[in-house]
């Protein structure tokens, strides 16, 4: 296993708030990693330090062994891609220009739009099922719709890197399975993919690597298979269960014995 | 499928086609319209220099420019600011950056001599002061747009009084001056006061324009645009600086006049149909906006001149009110 991206010994802290201590991870290369824990337990703040979105007060996040802090902005954004739980889409824009937005790091002022940024964005919509919607303003489609918009838009960067904060959430059952399945399309594309998730069963469904945190710290880390247990499922989530494996993929399923109080 | 993106362009082709005929129509009539009427011939015949009219050229002429460029650098202004605070109320006139250059300028009137560079260095000053003052007021861990604009308007309330105050206290013959100018007023510009002021107000929109397109970006939120490649610090205090800039330069020259900053970035965004808070539609209306507040503003009680700032809050006014209701709804 290669990790271009990796976390070394990272402390993260909001205020006073000390979220992480030492935190250390190897991202897999062209691999679906999924991030799972309960509420609270780091996994967010850990995936904004991954993008440079937050500075860690020791240690530091490398791409290529370099500080991502030290790459010019836009040299990284051409790597990496993220998506953030409450992106903002301003006032009356349409699909096709919010989803075109995702093509600012291959623009400058002297390239503003190129054949390469009008294919990009063409093939982010079809990927993201799209397409229909392109003329529509972004405020009035439904939280479905809203979220494959935005899902486009990190495509149309054409990142090797995927990384989103729970993309699922918002989403009804059937939507969360085709974007999960899409993302997992991505990966045998080639593209790394990391995703904060909070379903647990789905997350052990599509990833190749789970990453499962609590408290600000990773308490296990591996192939779903290898590393599932009710143990560990105690351990993150204090919550007793059985795992047994699930019937449609093998990989392993949660089953909670706690029946209310 | 490429229709839609086409069709945007093409309407806001179609807006800077229309406001470009705009201004020039509103100001051929600035320059036709005073106490004796000229004719467009006569007009052209000045302008071409084929003949010569101190009246069309030395007073009327730097009026209409002033007017134009003024109303441009204000609707920028707006929408930097606008963009800035993610609001449509967060613009310099309604948070007391205005009101901040304007307090700036009395005190170089009535503390030292009065100089254009001594009115221009006090109202960046007092501008960038109160722009200060506001965000670390309104600093807690990040900043909201709401909260910062809800301090500017308390912040435009005291900076108001202190004017107020600032005038009460001076000599009777600077007084009078300074509350004729403190609605904003471009009556009796003249080309001294404007040369400075125009090559400043080019600087700031030639580096804003290099920016647009990252400002829009921003407009994405902090996360989107961070990971899109937007260096968010750098582009927040070339807007603040820009922003600030253009306010205290207008104010300098004119006074605080107020709403246009407010209402043309507004305006401008609902004509082109586009999306976010665009800086060229804001330009071009806010051009359009305050060369027509002072046509009005010289013909309502003519041969009296008004202040164009009476006009302006008269009109502004009413959309603030409007803009206030939707917002108190919305909220």
């Amino acid at each position: 296993m290669t990790a271009r991206l990796t976390a070394r010994d990272i402390t993260l802290r909001y205020g006073d708030r000390v979220v992480s201590t030492r935190l250390s991870l190897d991202v897999p290369d062209g691999a679906f990693t999924a991030i799972v824990g309960p509420n609270a337990c780091g996994k967010s703040t850990l995936l904004r330090a991954l993008v440079r979105l937050m500075r860690p007060e020791a240690g530091q996040v490398e791409l290529d062994g370099r500080a991502v802090g030290d790459y010019a902005p836009k040299t990284l954004a051409k790597q990496l891609g993220f998506l953030p739980q409450d992106p903002l889409a301003p006032e009356d824009i349409k699909v096709r220009q919010l989803v075109s937005r995702g093509r600012f790091p291959h623009q400058s002022l002297l390239a503003l739009w190129s054949p390469e940024d009008e294919e990009a964005v063409t093939e982010a919509m079809a990927a993201a099922g799209v397409e229909d919607l392109a003329g529509r303003p972004v405020q009035e489609l439904s939280g479905g719709q809203r979220q494959r918009v935005w899902i486009a838009m990190v495509l149309a960067q054409r990142t090797p890197y995927l990384l989103l904060d729970e993309p699922t959430s918002f989403l009804d059952i059937t939507h969360q399975y085709q974007l999960l399945g899409l993302l997992a399309r991505l990966r045998d594309e080639g593209r790394t993919v990391i995703a904060v998730l909070h379903d647990i069963n789905q997350a052990c469904r599509f990833a190749d690597h789970l990453v499962a945190m609590r408290d600000g710290r990773v308490v296990a880390e591996g192939v779903p298979g290898d590393i599932v247990d009710a143990a560990l499922i105690k351990d993150v989530f204090d919550l007793p269960s059985v795992i047994v494996p699930d019937p449609v993929t093998g990989t392993p399923m949660i089953v909670p014995t706690l029946q209310g109080e | 499928m490429n229709t839609s993106k086409l069709k945007v362009e093409r309407r806001t082709a179609v807006l800077i086609a229309v406001m470009v005929a705009l201004m020039l129509c509103l100001g051929l009539l600035g320059l036709c319209y005073g106490a004796s009427w000229a004719s467009p011939g006569e007009v052209f015949a000045v302008l071409t220099g084929a003949d010569r009219s101190v009246v069309i050229s030395d007073w009327r002429l730097p009026r209409v420019l002033a007017g134009l460029v003024f109303g441009a650098a204000l609707g920028v202004a707006g929408a930097i600011f606008q963009n800035l605070t993610r609001n449509p109320m967060g613009s310099p006139d309604v948070i007391g950056l205005d009101a901040g250059a304007y307090t700036g300028a009395l005190v170089a009137i009535t503390v030292l001599s009065g100089t254009s560079a001594q009115l221009a260095t006090g109202s960046v000053t007092g501008g960038l002061a109160v722009a200060a003052a506001i965000y670390l007021l309104a600093y807690q861990r990040g900043f909201s747009g709401l909260r910062l604009v809800v301090i500017g308007i308390a912040v435009n309330a005291m900076m108001t009084a202190v004017n107020s105050w600032i005038v009460l206290r001076a000599e009777l013959e600077v007084a009078i001056a300074a509350v004729g100018w403190s609605a904003g007023s471009l009556n009796g510009v003249s080309w001294d006061d404007l040369t400075i002021p125009f090559a400043l107000i080019a600087v700031l929109l030639i580096l804003m324009t290099t920016r647009a397109h990252a400002m829009h970006q921003a407009s994405l939120g902090d996360a989107v645009a961070t990971a899109t490649g937007v260096g968010l610090n750098r582009l927040r205090l070339l807007m603040v600086l820009v922003g600030v800039g253009c306010t205290a330069t207008v104010t300098a020259v004119a006074g605080p006049i107020a709403f246009i900053a407010l209402a043309a970035p507004q305006i401008g965004r609902r004509l082109a149909g586009a999306a976010g808070v665009p800086l060229l539609p804001a330009a071009l209306t806010g051009a359009v906006l305050l060369q027509g507040a002072d046509l009005l503003a010289q013909m309502l009680l003519a041969p009296v001149a008004l202040p164009v700032g009476v006009v302006s809050t008269a009109i502004g006014g009413c959309y603030l009110i409007w803009l206030l209701t939707k917002e108190v709804r919305r909220a």
